[in-house]
């Protein structure tokens, strides 16, 4: 029987099955008779836009949610799972997408929890790190239990979601778009981490919008489509556009070539400014960029490093302690953000649901919001509502926003659906400067290739544009130049044709490419 | 009188006084360490005043005065904890809905069933062999009524509990992030219910420390506030129980000071000088106030949702 253990010592599973899984909320069906299987030592992906159901069906699995139809097959033995405790009992693991980590707790703290004591009502966190590390030994995690999650790097905190599952006893585990928030040399070791899992006979799901790690670690591949089942096929089937296409239903188009657009002159300068965080701590030191006309500049990089404060030190809505903004030969430091604004630069915030629009108010009293006040939306502190309401159907038209009227609410929009309304607003104005931060981040396929046109068309319109985005295959396809900030400090800037996802991703870890080091040190010589 | 009696009368009153404010504090960082913030600890207290009051004097019995605080305490913890767990109310809005229903309440029972001002005949202090013959420290530590002693000691048990237990952990890891603990078969609202309904216990148990063992009698709104200062102690202590001792000693030094230059007849205005432990609530608070961070999740209610 050692034949059916893992190296973890727990039992293997060789094959789980989902049968005929129906799960309705109000008014949506957000599983529609899916069925579903992993076996031991495979990896297997599930594929589908936003709201296709993927993540409803894996919360079923996980005993998150109770499906109104459908039954669940563990080793061909029917069983039932009404909740996480039952589906961990069952040996299943399920690695969320916002780690399930208490930041303020250590690693082993973090794995004990919920866990039964050997001394009854005390901790046993010593045995738990014991644990801990015979397990990272076996699976090459390497960790310190006794840290805190809050001073961990993401791929660490992702290490002890694998290491809290393990430890539980996890022989399935569900990887909910796990490389999302990884640079890509933290993807590489995650995958040799996957490789490793399968190889000993764990059974792995694969949640993720991307393609080719779809392609590069993924053994069958599962596509759903509006809570519906689309089909399953083999990774070896199957080509990287075939299987777009089959995701949103027609033809994706995957690369672009950007048109030849000529570079105008800089419109957005920024010169050493620097900013704190919400912390009080420093968040950019003396950043240095130049947008031009025509181009689109992309900045690169881990969340968290300072992409959020320098967006926000452009539009006036961070204070800048140093430097200057530098918007078409003005300088605008620490303006208002209203007079930023007011000199046509316009700003996608990264957070839109929250800094984008009011959630509350209808499409066309957010599609107005930055210009509400002005003509011609507002004659002599009045607004003009017919004005509003033929500009919005205009654009709910234009940019296709999927909504039953005007007057519904923003915020029960879908995020490809807000993020267009947003754009719609920030792109109408026709905006000198267009500061885009993370445009895509959580749009499936068809509204991204949507925004993309949509960022395209600007620069093509010889709007200066810069991008945020942790994406590197979207900077990489749509930037002319590419920033590389790291802790606050731009670590470089790379132009296209000589951007590779491996020289960007050590940019993006603080590593300073070789021929940016001697140029800084000429310079400072 | 000579300096060090004054200096001992203030101690001695100093640490009696402390005694609400722990109890009251020390469940209020249950809760909040688990994600609740109960503001109707001060209605809470009332009520477990008055219940331990009134049932000593009916019955003679300290014991029982103490129990049914206790069960007066936790009918309103459970309470409170159904609005904020089940009904996911705004909690800083419920808590003032406690509190007002205490303060009425505890005045209603009061004229109907007692009517005027009456004394009971409280928990005694008592000497701790060997150590209350120590000269001061011995009068200020070791020559105190059962309530106060109980008070004190929780405050070690409060620091085991939450950091060397199965239920502390779950109770931190609850106010910090419920969905993680959620994620892992803690139950959140099993958690949030415990700590609340402990709250509630405790803060009648402070009501009672004042009823039957500080004062020993009742008046209508006789905890002036206090339970309030017991929030903000929480805030103060930075959700830790050491804390919340620090900052209870602090702030009952301070009004046995306050009580004492009455006493002693310093020429200041009386009323004034009673306002100070407020006056410092609100200096404590502002500084303390971006010192340390809060639990991730208080008066987040938490639900599975989508």
């Amino acid at each position: 029987m050692t034949e059916n253990k893992l190296p973890s010592g727990h039992t293997r599973i060789d094959s789980l099955e989902m049968r005929g899984i129906t799960k309705r909320f109000p008014g949506v069906l957000a599983n529609d008779k899916v069925d579903f299987d992993v076996r031991s030592g495979e990896v297997h992906a599930l594929l589908g836009e936003n709201g296709a159901g993927k993540s409803t069906l894996m919360k079923v699995l996980y005993g998150m949610y109770g499906p109104e139809e459908g039954d669940i097959f563990l080793n061909g033995k029917k069983i039932t799972i009404d909740s996480p405790t039952d589906s961990i009992n069952h040996g299943i693991g399920m690695i969320h997408q916002h780690f399930m980590l208490v930041e303020t707790l250590t690693v082993a703290e973090n794995v004990a929890l919920g866990l039964p004591s050997s001394r009854g009502f005390l901790t046993d966190l010593d045995k738990v790190s014991e644990r801990i590390l015979e397990l990272a030994d076996i699976y090459g995690l390497k960790i310190d239990p006794d840290a805190y999650i809050w001073q961990l790097s993401v791929g660490q905190q992702q290490r002890v979601e694998i290491i809290k599952a393990l430890y539980r006893g996890a022989a399935l585990l569900i990887l909910d778009e796990p490389t999302a928030v990884l640079t890509p040399q933290e993807v590489d070791e995650f995958f040799v981490i996957m490789r490793q899992m399968v190889a000993d006979g764990h059974g792995l799901i694969f949640i993720s919008h991307k393609l080719h790690e779809i392609m590069d670690i993924c053994d069958r591949v599962t596509v759903l489509r509006d809570g519906a089942k689309i089909g399953t096929k083999t990774i070896a089937d199957i080509t990287k556009s075939e299987l777009a296409n089959w995701m949103v239903g027609r033809e994706v188009i995957m690369t672009r070539e950007l048109d030849d657009v000529e570079r105008g002159k800089p419109r957005l300068s920024l010169e050493n400014i620097s900013c704190d965080s919400d912390r009080g701590t420093p968040a950019l030191r003396s950043v240095s960029l130049d947008v031009h006309a025509g181009e689109i500049l992309g900045l690169a990089g881990i969340s968290g490093n300072g992409q959020r404060e320098l967006a926000e030190s452009i539009t006036g809505l961070r204070e800048v302690t140093n430097g200057k903004v530098i918007l078409e030969g003005e300088d605008v430091t620490n303006f208002r953000p209203g007079d930023v604004t007011e000199r046509m630069l316009s700003y996608v915030p990264e957070e839109r649901m929250k800094d984008g629009m009011i959630k509350d108010f209808s499409i066309s009293e957010n599609m107005v919001l930055r210009e509400h006040h002005i003509s011609p939306f507002a004659e002599k502190g009045f607004l003009m509502l017919k004005t509003i309401a033929e500009h919005t159907d205009d654009m709910i038209q234009k940019f296709r926003v999927k909504t039953p009227s005007r007057e519904t609410k923003a915020g029960s929009l879908s995020g490809g659906n807000i993020q267009k309304v947003v754009l719609a607003r920030e792109i109408s104005r026709n905006p000198r400067v267009l500061l885009a931060a993370q445009p895509t981040r959580g749009l499936d396929v068809g509204a991204t290739e949507y925004v993309h046109a949509q960022l395209l068309e600007q620069r093509k319109n010889g709007t200066a544009i810069m991008m945020v985005s942790e994406d590197l295959d979207e900077v990489m396809a749509l930037s002319d130049r590419i920033a590389v900030i790291c802790e606050g400090e731009i670590m470089g800037i790379v132009p296209r044709n000589e951007a590779t996802p491996q020289k960007l991703g050590l940019m993006m870890a603080g590593v300073v490419p070789e021929e940016e080091e001697t140029r800084t040190t000429s310079f400072t010589l | 009188m000579s300096p060090e009696l004054v200096i001992v009368g203030i101690l001695t009153s100093g640490i009696r006084l402390a005694t609400p404010y722990l109890y009251a504090a020390i469940g209020e960082a249950f809760g909040q360490r688990s994600g609740v913030l109960n503001l109707g600890v001060d209605g809470q207290m009332l009520l477990g005043a008055f219940a331990a009051f009134y049932v000593t004097f009916t019955t003679g019995n300290l014991w029982l005065g103490l129990l049914a605080a206790v069960i007066v305490g936790a009918l309103m913890g459970l309470a409170m904890a159904f609005v904020t767990v089940n009904l996911q109310a705004v909690q800083g809005i419920s808590g003032i809905g406690f509190y007002l229903f205490g303060l009425g309440m505890s005045e209603l029972l009061f004229k109907m069933l007692v009517g005027t001002v009456k004394t009971v005949s409280g928990f005694q202090p008592i000497a701790i062999p060997v150590l209350s013959k120590i000269p001061y420290i011995g009068q200020v530590f070791f020559e105190q009524s059962i309530m106060v002693y109980g008070a004190f000691l929780l405050v070690p048990i409060a620091w085991f509990v939450l950091n060397k237990t199965t239920l502390g952990l779950k109770i931190r890891a609850v106010g910090e992030n419920p969905e993680a603990a959620d994620s892992l078969g803690v139950s959140v609202a099993r958690v949030r219910y415990f700590t609340v309904t402990l709250g509630g216990i405790l803060s009648g148990v402070a009501g009672a420390s004042m009823s039957i063992s500080l004062l020993n009698l009742f008046q209508e709104n006789m905890t002036s506030g206090l339970g309030f200062i017991a929030v903000a102690l929480v805030y103060f202590g930075a959700w830790k129980a050491w804390g919340v001792l620090a900052g209870a000693l602090l702030f009952s030094l301070i009004n046995a000071s306050q009580l004492w230059m009455k006493v002693l007849e310093v020429p200041i205005n009386s009323e004034l000088a009673s306002t100070l432990p407020y006056i410092l609530t609100i200096i404590v608070l502002a500084m303390s106030a971006s010192r340390v961070r809060s639990p991730s999740a208080l008066t987040k209610p938490f639900d599975r949702g989508d």
